[in-house]
C-alpha cells in the first residue's frame, strides 16, 4: 500500500455529552477511491466537518500528506491540497455556474491583486479561461452563464463537484454524491468521478447506495453510532457481522450473513 | 435649466453614491442602517474644513471620504461580530450616536449646525456619481465582488473555499462607509448648510430602501432604486392634481378637487414601496434578469465570431 494522503489517529468530538465520534482512526491511500458509509446518523459529515475544520476534535490527529493539521483554520486548509462536496447542495444560489466554478478557485487566488483583477470585464481571465475548460472538460460547458438555482438537481449536484475540482484537489471528499439521483444520472455520475479518479485525484466518499459503491470505491470504512466497525475493501463489506447488524439489527445478523444482504 | 430640476439632479446623485454606500455592505449581507452616521460625519467634515479654513471643494470631499472610511473601518470590527438584527441595530445605534456627538459639539456649531461657504452646482455630484457607479461596477466585476457576493449566499462554505470573510466584510463596509462619506461632502456643498437634524434615523431607513427595493444582487440596482425612490416623489409632486381629479372623478364628484396638502404622495410612495415588497420582494433588478438580458449580446458575438 501506498502512503496515506490522508490519516486520521484516535478522533474523537462529543457535542454536549452526546459523543459523535469516538476514537476514530483509519488511513484513506493516495490515489485509491475510499466510499465512508453507515447507517444516519453515524458521525460520516461530522467527520468530513472535522477534516476540514468546521468543528475542531476534542482529540485525536489528522494528518493530511503525514502533517498533522488539527491547528489549521478551515479557511486554509482547502489549500493544503484537498477539497469538498456537501450533503445538501451547496452552491452559491445567485451566482452563475461559472462564477461558482471560479469561486472554487479562490485559495489558488487569494493576493490583493488576484482580488482586484476583473474576471470578465475587459476579454476573459486566464481564471475564466480556466473555468470554462474545467467546466467543458466535464461535460458541463453548456451552462456557464446560467444562474445555479435555475438549474435541475442532477446537474448541480455535478457542478457542485466540478468546483471542489477548481481548487486542484489531490484527495476530493464527497458528501453523499449520488443522493436523489435517478439510476441513469447514478451511473453517469460514477463514470465522472471514475475519470477523476483516473487524473490522479484521491476520493473519500460516504454515500449510501451500495451499488453505486460497489461500482466506485475499492476499499470501505463502516461508522456506526460514531465508532468505526469496519475497514477492508469493499467487496467483503457486506459478509461482515459487525457491518449486517449495524444495518438490520441483532436478530438478523448470523442468518443474513450468507445471503449478501443489501446493506443500505 | 431652473433652480428647481438642477437641485433634483443634484440631490439625484447624491442618493444614487449614498445608495452604493449601503449596496456594498448590503450585497454581502450586512444590512447596514447606520447611513446618516457615515453621510453626517462626511458632510461635518466637508462643512467643518470649508466653513473654518475655506477649503476647496476639490480637498473637502476626499477628507469626507477619508474620515468615514476610516470611521466604518474601525466601527466594523466590533460590529461585524453582530448578526441578523442585531446588525441593523448595532449600525443605526452608531448612527444615533454620530447624531448625539455632533448636536452636543459647539465647534460643530450644535443644534444650529454650520453654514457651508463653498456651493457646487449640480455637474459636480453628478460627474461624482457617474465615477462611483463605473467604480461599483468594477468592483462587482473583480473576484472581489465575486467573493462578496459568496459570502451574502453562504458563510461558512465561502471560507471553506479559502475567502477571508471578515476581510471581505470589513472592506465591503468600510468602502461604503467611505461612499457615505462622499454623498455627505456632496450634500453640504450642495445645500451650502448642515444640520444635523438633516441627518436623522428616516434617511438610512430610506436608504437602505432604495438598495433593497432597487435590488442588491446586481450593481444596476442601486441606481434603479435610487432614480425611482427620488424622482418618483417629484412626478408625483406634477401629477398629483390630476389623478386626484381622475379619482374623484371615478366617484362621481365633479369640479375641483383640492387635497390638504401634497402629503397624499407619501401615502402613494408608502402604497408603492409595499406593492414592491410583495411582488418583487429581491428588489426591481435581479440577477436572472440580468442574464435574461445578456443572451442576445452574447449569440450577436458569437455569431460575429463565426463570421470571421
Amino acid at each position: 500500500m501506498t502512503a496515506p494522503i490522508l490519516s486520521l489517529d484516535g478522533v474523537s468530538k462529543s457535542f454536549g455529552g452526546l459523543d459523535v465520534i469516538s476514537n476514530v482512526g483509519f488511513d484513506v491511500a493516495a490515489g485509491g477511491r475510499t466510499a465512508l458509509i453507515g447507517p444516519n446518523g453515524a458521525g460520516k459529515t461530522t467527520l468530513f466537518n472535522l477534516i476540514f475544520g468546521v468543528y475542531r476534535q476534542d482529540s485525536g490527529a489528522i494528518r493530511l500528506e503525514g502533517r498533522d493539521i488539527s491547528t489549521v483554520p478551515s479557511r486554509r486548509r482547502i489549500g493544503l491540497g484537498m477539497a469538498r462536496s456537501f450533503q445538501n447542495i451547496r452552491l452559491m444560489p445567485h451566482l452563475s455556474v461559472i462564477e461558482n466554478i471560479m469561486l472554487g478557485q479562490q485559495a489558488r487566488a487569494n493576493g490583493l491583486g488576484a482580488m482586484l483583477t476583473p474576471l470578465s470585464l475587459f476579454g476573459r481571465t486566464k481564471w475564466r479561461v480556466e473555468a470554462e475548460a474545467l467546466l467543458a472538460s466535464m461535460g458541463l460547458g453548456t451552462y456557464p452563464c446560467e444562474v445555479v438555482a435555475t438549474l435541475p438537481y442532477g446537474i448541480r449536484k455535478k457542478i457542485e463537484v466540478v468546483r471542489a475540482l477548481a481548487a486542484s484537489p489531490k484527495l476530493l471528499l464527497l458528501d453523499e454524491p449520488a443522493a436523489g439521483l435517478n439510476p441513469s444520472e447514478t451511473a453517469n455520475l460514477r463514470d465522472f468521478l471514475v475519470e477523476i479518479a483516473d487524473g490522479g485525484v484521491t476520493l473519500l466518499v460516504v454515500e449510501h447506495d451500495m451499488g453505486f459503491v460497489r461500482s466506485l470505491c475499492d476499499h470501505a470504512v463502516v461508522l456506526n453510532f460514531g465508532r468505526k466497525i469496519y475497514d477492508g475493501p469493499t467487496a467483503r463489506v457486506q459478509d461482515d457481522p459487525d457491518v449486517l447488524e449495524a444495518y438490520l439489527g441483532p436478530r438478523h445478523a448470523p442468518a443474513a450473513a450468507g445471503e449478501g444482504a443489501h446493506a443500505a | 435649466m431652473g433652480g428647481y430640476w438642477s437641485g433634483i439632479l443634484s440631490i439625484l446623485a447624491i442618493n444614487v453614491i449614498f445608495a452604493y454606500g449601503i449596496f456594498l455592505p448590503v450585497a454581502t449581507g450586512q444590512l447596514n442602517l447606520g447611513g446618516a452616521g457615515f453621510q453626517a460625519l462626511g458632510a461635518y467634515v466637508a462643512a467643518y474644513l470649508s466653513y473654518n479654513y475655506d477649503w476647496p471643494v476639490g480637498a473637502t470631499l476626499p477628507l469626507a471620504i477619508l474620515v468615514a472610511g476610516v470611521v466604518g473601518f474601525l466601527v466594523a470590527f466590533p460590529i461585524l461580530r453582530l448578526r441578523g438584527v442585531y446588525l441593523v441595530l448595532g449600525t443605526f445605534a452608531f448612527a444615533e450616536v454620530v447624531a448625539g456627538l455632533i448636536l452636543n459639539s459647539e465647534t460643530l456649531g450644535g443644534a444650529m449646525g454650520l453654514p457651508v461657504p463653498a456651493f457646487v452646482d449640480y455637474g459636480v455630484p453628478i460627474v461624482l456619481a457617474a465615477l462611483v457607479t463605473l467604480f461599483v461596477f468594477f468592483l462587482m466585476s473583480t473576484r472581489f465582488g465575486l467573493v462578496m457576493r459568496a459570502v451574502h449566499d453562504d458563510e461558512v462554505v465561502s471560507d471553506l473555499m479559502g475567502v477571508d470573510i471578515r476581510g471581505v466584510k470589513v472592506a465591503a463596509f468600510a468602502i461604503g462607509a467611505g461612499l457615505c462619506g462622499l454623498a455627505g461632502g456632496l450634500y453640504a456643498h450642495t445645500f451650502t448648510y448642515v444640520e444635523i437634524q438633516a441627518f436623522n434615523a428616516l434617511v438610512s431607513i430610506n436608504v437602505l430602501l432604495f438598495v433593497l427595493l432597487g435590488g442588491t444582487q446586481t450593481a444596476f440596482g442601486p441606481l434603479f432604486g435610487a432614480a425611482f425612490f427620488t424622482l418618483l416623489p417629484e412626478a408625483l409632486r406634477i401629477l398629483l392634481p390630476d389623478l386626484q381629479q381622475a379619482v374623484a372623478s371615478l366617484f362621481g364628484i365633479k369640479g375641483e378637487v383640492r387635497a390638504p396638502d401634497d402629503s397624499w404622495r407619501f401615502v402613494i410612495l408608502g402604497l408603492v414601496t409595499v406593492l414592491m415588497m410583495v411582488f418583487r420582494p429581491e428588489g426591481l433588478v435581479t440577477r436572472p434578469l440580468t442574464e435574461k438580458l445578456r443572451p442576445r449580446r452574447r449569440a450577436r458575438l458569437a455569431g460575429g465570431e463565426v463570421a470571421a
